[in-house]
């Protein structure tokens, strides 16, 4: 039997065309999605054009939250407060991406082409992943025995003598969010650059060997680009988490860092709803064009 | 391959141990600063050991009623572990065929993915609030006195909290399951079917069998991810919170290691059941084995 489609990916036998029995095995997933999912985000984009007193929502059609976001903006030298939190956020968004693939790519490279046997890799490889599933805001204030006033690298800061007293920009601050988004993010970079990896043919490196490239030669015009794949998804994970994120920036920065995340979570909060939905539609707005961006790039439902 | 290791191997091997140390190094910090004596405090030196800052957490913190939010967790996990598995397997078995709007569906399952959580959450709570005011408009307009008064919200931890958290671990379970049936070999459910099983005993006895592993994997998801999910349900979860959330409201206001404490014991359930999880997979995956070589 073969494919009757040229989209159908799966083994020979599963290619036939779906009856009403598959529908109803996808309908409760399907409808979950709808409900929760695809009627919320019309319902933002909705809203977000309403009117609003401090008790009740007007259905309407202006674009006054809109102006009201960027009321002040455009003026010459100060940045008005939106655009300075876009520019803060996507700055946290830069720098976690940056750690986060360099080291993702480091480790998943060491766990493909150094580990030798595949139970090790196995074994490793959960090593990296366990983390993942505990609570990640148990994972945040586990800095803070460490990075507090008192904590350990202060203490050592001071019994060497490289700083006289303790340094507070360690914890609560823009250093710990960033540091935090390495800790609890670069998992997402990690399995899809291994999963990328693992999939290279190795008769490549050793023809990439014996027609004389260096291994640094190598692992930039064999292993880097056949990995790309893997370092989009990741790309993309890390990239729309951190743009959206509230609960990292709020707890390691100690409630006093400003993210577009943030402020959609304190509107709402206020039941500011129109005003948190316009944030919400510039945000994902903005997310939709760095994913357009990446996803030009790859095919997502071939990697699996 | 049998080259003596280079100096990059050991390089590397040590940028992963300081991987290693990094990710695991703060988590025991506090696991073991949460035996911290009764006059110790959030940070080292350790000033005798003790278990009164457990102690201390069964009391509760503050107005915060910890044992309830933790049985509010377990059960909503469960509810979401169930849901998350039968959905997810139940839907990869649909995509095995060619299914029409099969691509949409998947594109909304990724996108719901990697979605900004804070977006997610903001919408389901804007629905059900939009849900309440008709519901109340609907109570005045037909008159029931009764109803207008009772009547709160539709928001709660099995309505808005479960679907929002769903909008996460359905992904998830659709992708690994996904994966699954990438490399499943489908010769035995053939045999299966040309020996005249329905498809409903194929999949019972055959198919089912043969993926249970990775369903017992799409569960651990399910739960795990739930029971330390705060993003998408902060803004859906209506008046009781579940523990995660408490424990964000706590980060900003307990100064003693109670709140170590509490750390320590949501992790050791996270282990448990990663832990539970891998031995049955491994377990599974013996079995399997010795089956094949008999």
């Amino acid at each position: 039997m073969s494919a009757t489609t040229p989209t159908a990916k799966t083994s020979a036998p599963a290619a036939r065309r779906a009856g009403p029995a598959a529908w109803l095995q996808a309908a409760p997933l399907g409808l979950v999605f709808l409900l929760f999912f695809i009627v919320p985000l019309v319902l933002i984009l909705a809203v977000s054009f309403w009117d609003a007193t401090e008790y009740e929502l007007i259905p309407a059609f202006t674009p006054k939250n809109y102006i009201a976001i960027f009321e002040g903006c455009g003026q010459f030298g100060d940045l008005c407060v939106t655009l300075k939190t876009y520019v803060s956020t996507l700055k946290f968004c830069f720098l976690a991406w940056i750690f986060t693939l360099g080291i993702g790519f480091t480790v998943a490279y060491f766990l493909a082409f150094h580990v030798r046997t595949v139970a090790m890799q196995t074994v490793l490889f959960l090593l990296c992943t366990i983390p993942f599933w505990t609570s990640n805001v148990i994972r945040m204030i586990s800095w803070i025995p460490l990075l507090g006033r008192n904590g350990l690298v202060n203490d050592m800061l001071i019994s060497l003598r490289l700083v006289s007293q303790p340094q507070e920009w360690l914890l609560f601050s823009s250093f710990s969010v960033v540091l935090a988004f390495i800790h609890l993010f670069t998992i997402f970079m990690i399995v899809p650059i291994f999963n990328s990896m693992m999939r290279i043919d190795r008769a490549l490196l050793e023809a990439a060997l014996d027609a004389g490239a260096t291994p640094w030669q190598t692992l930039w015009n064999v292993i880097v680009p056949l990995s790309r794949t893997g370092i989009i998804i990741g790309s993309i994970f890390v990239i729309t988490i951190v743009m959206g994120d509230f609960v990292t920036i709020g707890v390691m920065g100690g409630q006093q860092i400003a993210s577009v995340g943030k402020i959609i979570q304190v509107q709402t909060s206020y039941l500011q709803f129109p005003l948190a939905a316009a944030n919400a539609v510039i945000l994902l707005a903005m997310v939709l064009m760095i994913i357009w961006a990446l996803t030009r790039l790859v095919d997502i439902r071939k990697e699996l | 391959m049998h080259e003596n290791r280079s100096f990059g191997f050991y390089a590397l091997a040590a940028f992963f141990g300081l991987f290693l140390l990094f990710l695991y190094g703060p988590t025991i910090t506090i696991f073991v600063l949460s035996f911290q004596g009764p006059d110790g405090g959030l940070t080292f030196p350790m000033r005798g050991v003790s278990l009164h800052w457990f102690y201390k957490l069964m009391e509760g913190i503050g107005v915060v009623d910890i044992g309830s939010a933790f049985v509010r967790s377990l059960k909503l996990g469960a509810v979401v572990t169930v849901l998350t598995v039968t959905l997810a397997v139940s839907a990869s078995l649909a995509f095995r065929k060619t299914l029409r709007g099969g691509n949409v569906l998947f594109y909304v399952v990724v996108a719901s993915l990697i979605m900004p959580s804070i977006i997610v959450s903001l919408g389901i709570g804007l629905s059900f609030r939009l849900i309440d005011t008709a519901l109340k408009a609907f109570f005045v307009w037909a008159g029931w006195d009764g109803m207008t008064d009772a009547f709160t919200t539709t928001m709660g931890l099995y309505t808005s909290a479960l679907g929002a958290q769903l909008t996460w671990t359905l992904p998830f379970g659709l992708l690994v399951m996904f994966a699954v049936f990438n490399r499943f070999n489908s010769a035995y459910e053939e045999a299966a079917l040309d020996l005249g099983a329905t498809p409903w005993q194929s999949f019972r006895h055959v198919v089912f069998p043969l993926i249970a592993p990775s369903v017992v994997g799409v569960g651990m998801f399910g739960f795990t991810l739930s029971w330390d999910e705060i993003a998408r349900s902060s803004q859906a979860i209506g008046d009781l919170n579940t523990l995660p959330l408490e424990l964000q409201g706590l980060t900003t206001t307990v100064t003693t290691p109670v709140i170590y404490a509490l750390g320590t014991l949501t992790t050791v359930i996270s282990f448990i059941v990663v832990g539970i999880t891998i031995s049955i997979m491994a377990f599974a995956r013996r079995r399997a084995r010795g089956k094949s070589s008999r």
